[in-house]
């Protein structure tokens, strides 16, 4: 086939791209290396637009064992472990299949991690999906969560936590980001190279078949009314054999005859082959005549290009090869030796030994594509910051109690139990925070630590700024974290934003990356690594940019985790300050329709100290439950307390705000602003007086405001009641919200 | 005493076993791979949870063919003690160690969350050191949890006392909402007729520590512990009726 203008156009290639291609080699691509070139060059596996961002990032402290550019990040957790982590995205597939989409997205996260040498003890993820009503909408999060609830369960892997909102901007861009949390000797990580010329590459699990050809292309490219043909570009989980292969590799890895290792994710062999010769300075030859087949009558392109599940890549110290043969026989797996490091730096494709492809390998990686994009403030800004809150407080206002139901029903708020307990979250016996309360909380059998997990991103926030919307997703993970009891130590982030050629959209992505800098930096939890999911837009509407932070927190004494609920007859104490600011808020949306202002301010050095003040707190035993306030405000909060503790509810009062003429309205904002750097703690009586004086001399502003017990959610704002439900009632309307939209009993 | 904890390709709760059994317990456990044809001396037999072989077929249904089954099968004969946990109990119903069959839970979904279980029988190695009607509270976490005998099977399994565990409220009531997956007359947990093999769908090894939640589930392993001790069967007169 020639090439032309066509066949690069469905490779992805721009010509000018094309054109770079030729002069790396020095003479046109045959097919299979264009498509070598195309899916390498992708976005999603060169990162060229948003690469010059990312390394503004902050990746270095002395905790850090391995920043971004292997499989995984790597933080020290001290006893001579580290925790080996990162988040991934597979929105694409999953709009397209929720359930292999989900699925197989859990089986690559996995795969990134115990190729890093370290055994995966938790998952999280992260999901958006349009309004809950809307259609289609339920076929998507039944299938999402069905695909990570047989991926994870199956393979023997708790997910212990994350997060999940609702907003129509995802109707036709479901985001599915999935995160992984390992243990391993920190002088036993593993990496990703090939080198030592000579040494064996073996190929190492399930066959390959014609799946999943340009997945790596697809997720580099909008959707429209054809994408439901784009169903054979995604692939097919088997969780069976990822426990086999997992398994398997963590016992050859005990044997130190490893040199590297790379699981085969997007791209398959060909990113697997090139990085770990690149990473390593070496060159790659294989032959995929040898490659295990799965379909008769591949040629090298399709064997090259398949992202068929559930493989890896090996490279095998001299000597070695017998040993490592015999324990993938234990576990009923074949390694098949493929080809070899050499020292010239290509990557070298032969098919029954005739020469198909040869790339140098910097030209597929390092010299891929960098692009410094076009950016412009979006013009809907000028629009969309605007609230005028007199106007506001002119329109009929629901009383405060109603209107606290409503965001307890709001999908966004209500309880995910229908969602978290068809996944196996207690799987390994080191939960000891469950899901659906804060953070996730997983002891480190065999040390005293336990690690604290959060995912957090609030795409409205950063629909209306993505700046400071990035700054307040970070300090709510991190936040999270420190509710829990937890020192953040580490993070990784998933930014997923709209089609970066498109400079409104390359502002927002430019904008969020400097925010979670800033408030990393600050904070003091560098990023060790991340992904980019770009081209989230189906028929040119993107989805609200959405960057998603993991925090990563160590808890010191695993037996001083701190949960959220409240215990009868403690003291409540409001920690920071309430502003009313109802800017991007959960009650703009859910009472009064409107997606508009600016998200809260956030001043880092007060979140830092009232993150630092929550954790020593917690070591001391000063408190009995820390939770954070964000959506829906302190009295979402409060409610949120009283959950799950069998009946004791909270009678509390609040300062006034004055933010409009409306008095009613400022009761609205006192109860369900959402200003940042805000936790509700509760402590014994008798230590009232030493959390209140702790605080002062953190510089963190405290207030006592009430008293847990009773049946009943009382708030008061400013002197005046506010809000007085039974307990029972809202729970039920907080339980049974997303429930009720899915289960009908099956009797 | 020594326990052995057979691993199956696919089996993800037997590390789960074998630390609640050596560091909870502080007994001594041995992984068994299915592959082998000895228990190696073993008290106590323990196939845990998981997901023997994928389970792309019907629960268990493959792993009763792993060479190992036939120790285990030998064991169970001559009285050993032998718990199946959630995906052991369906390799155990498939081996025809024990009776019934495993359906789909009745809402069509995996479940995972804490439940209570009553104890209806203290004369299986399981429970010696259980109190008729104590209710514990466990978690589930499975799938294919609807546990299902035929009405003379499930007629002979209550006549002799072969009813382990059953799904209760947490005051020990039977009641339809208290049953999670839709098992015929609530039964979670069931012995065989020698009352030596028992297999139950809740995890009693996740819940035996109070930091992962509850510490009921550790009454399973000290009853066999005991027993053991004790001097296992030939100590204890078993109780059998005649229908």
């Amino acid at each position: 086939m020639a090439i032309d203008p066509g066949v690069l156009e469905r490779h992805g290639l721009k010509p000018d791209e094309y054109d770079r291609i030729v002069s790396f080699m020095g003479r046109e691509p045959n097919l299979t290396e264009l498509g070598i070139f195309s899916v390498m060059w992708s976005e999603h596996c060169s990162y060229k637009s948003s690469r010059v961002h990312l390394k503004t990032l902050p990746t270095e402290g002395p905790q850090v064992l391995q920043g971004p550019g292997e499989n995984a990040g790597a933080i020290d957790i001290g006893d001579g472990l580290a925790a080996v982590f990162k988040i991934e995205s597979h929105n694409h597939p999953s709009f397209i299949e929720p359930y292999q989409g989900a699925a197989t997205g859990v089986g690559g996260i996995i795969r990134d991690i115990f190729t890093m040498g370290a055994r995966p003890i938790a998952l999280m993820n992260s999901l958006r999906f349009g309004a809950l009503h809307a259609p289609g909408a339920r076929r998507l999060v039944e299938g999402v969560v069905a695909g990570i609830a047989g991926y994870g369960n199956s393979i023997g892997i708790p997910t212990v936590g994350g997060e999940i909102a609702f907003e129509p901007s995802y109707a036709g861009n479901p985001l599915v980001n999935v995160f992984c949390l390992g243990i391993a000797r920190a002088s036993d990580i593993i990496k990703g190279v090939a080198s030592g010329v000579g040494n064996a590459v073996y190929y190492v699990g399930a066959k390959t078949g014609r799946d999943g050809i340009h997945g790596a292309t697809m997720a580099s490219a909008e959707f429209d009314d054809k994408s439901a043909e784009k169903r054979p570009a995604v692939q097919v989980g088997d969780p069976f054999m990822e426990k086999l292969l997992l398994e398997a590799c963590l016992e050859v890895m005990q044997t130190d005859a490893l040199v590297g290792i790379q699981d085969m994710g997007a791209a398959g062999l060909t990113c697997s082959t090139a990085e770990m010769g690149s990473r390593g300075g070496a060159g790659v030859e294989i032959d995929v005549a040898l490659v295990p087949q799965r379909e008769s009558g591949m040629t090298p392109y399709e064997i090259m290009l398949s992202e068929s599940q559930e493989r890896m890549l090996l490279v095998v110290k001299n000597g070695r090869e017998a040993e490592v043969e015999r324990i993938f026989e234990k576990w009923d797996l074949h390694a098949v030796r493929i080809g070899r490091v050499t020292d010239d730096g290509m990557l070298r494709v032969r098919a029954r030994g005739t020469l198909v492809a040869e790339i140098p390998n910097r030209a597929l990686t390092d010299e891929a594509p960098v692009y410094r994009r076009p950016m412009e403030r979006p013009s809907y800004l000028v629009n969309v910051q605007r609230l005028d809150l007199d106007e506001l407080g002119q329109r009929r206002l629901p009383a405060s109690g109603d209107a606290l139901l409503d965001l307890l029903a709001s999908p966004t708020v209500a309880s995910k139990q229908w969602v978290y307990r068809q996944y196996d979250h207690m799987v390994q016996t080191n939960t000891i925070g469950l899901p659906g309360l804060g953070a996730g909380v997983v002891r480190v059998k065999g040390t005293k630590h336990a690690l604290a997990l959060s995912l957090d991103g609030n795409g409205r926030y950063c629909y209306l700024d993505p700046r400071r919307g990035a700054m307040l997703a970070v300090a709510e993970a991190a936040r999270n974290v420190a509710c829990a009891g937890g020192r953040p130590l580490g993070a990784t982030n998933c930014l997923n934003f709209g089609n970066p050629e498109r400079p409104p959209i390359m502002w927002q992505f430019a904008q969020a990356v400097e925010g979670i800098g800033e408030a990393c930096r600050a904070l003091g939890v560098p990023i060790t690594g991340g992904n980019v999911s770009l081209y989230n837009e189906t028929d040119g509407r993107a989805i609200y940019p959405t960057p998603i932070i993991g925090i990563v927190g160590l808890l010191g004494d695993a037996d001083r985790v701190l949960g959220r609920s409240f215990h009868a007859g403690d003291a409540v104490v409001l920690l920071g300050s309430g502003r009313g600011e109802l800017g991007g808020s959960e009650y703009l949306k859910v009472v009064h329709d409107t997606v508009a202002g600016e998200p809260p301010a956030i001043d880092l050095g007060a979140e830092r100290a009232l993150q630092a003040l929550v954790v020593d707190l917690a070591e001391r035993a000063l408190i009995r439950s820390a939770h954070d306030a964000s959506d829906g405000g302190v009295a979402v909060a409060l409610a949120e307390c009283c959950f799950g503790t069998g009946g004791v509810g909270v009678d509390a009062a609040l300062d006034g705000v004055a933010i409009s003429s409306a008095s009613r309205l400022n009761e609205a904002a006192a109860l369900f602003g959402e200003s940042a750097s805000r936790v509700i703690v509760s402590t014994q009586p008798e230590r009232l007086a030493d959390v209140l004086a702790r605080a002062a001399e953190a510089g963190v502003p405290a207030k006592a405001i009430g008293r847990t017990g009773g049946a009943a959610i009382r708030i008061s704002v400013a002197g005046r009641a506010a809000i007085d439900l039974a307990l029972a009632d809202a729970e039920q309307v907080w339980m049974s919200a997303i429930e009720k939209h899915f289960e009908k009993r099956v009797a | 005493m020594k326990f052995a904890v057979v691993v199956f390709p696919g089996s993800n709760c037997d590390a789960d076993a074998h630390y609640a059994v050596t560091h909870v317990l502080g007994e001594s456990a041995a992984f068994v791979w299915h592959k082998d044809a000895s228990l190696g001396g073993a008290d106590v037999v323990i196939l845990p949870g998981g997901f023997a072989h994928g389970d792309y077929l019907r629960t268990g249904a493959m792993a009763r063919f792993s060479p190992i089954m036939a120790a285990v099968r030998d064991f169970a004969d001559r009285g050993g003690p032998v718990l199946g946990i959630c995906n052991g109990f369906q390799v155990l119903l498939e081996a025809g160690l024990l009776p019934g069959a495993m359906l789909r839970n009745r809402g069509l979904k995996f479940r995972c969350e804490h439940v209570h279980i009553r104890v209806e029988e203290t004369d299986t190695p399981f429970t010696v050191r259980a109190a008729r009607g104590q209710v514990l509270r466990i978690p589930i976490a499975h799938g294919e949890g609807n546990y299902f005998a035929d009405p003379d099977t499930a007629a002979r399994l209550e006549q002799n006392h072969q009813v382990v565990f059953r799904y209760t409220t947490a005051d020990g009531v039977v009641t339809d909402e208290a049953n999670p997956n839709g098992s015929v007359a609530s039964i979670a947990g069931i012995c065989s007729e020698r009352r030596n093999v028992v297999g139950l769908m809740p995890h009693p090894e996740r819940a035996c520590e109070a930091a992962l939640g509850s510490a009921d589930g550790l009454v399973v392993f000290q009853s066999v512990v005991a027993w053991v001790t004790a001097g296992g069967a030939a100590a204890r007169p078993v109780l059998q009726e005649q229908a």
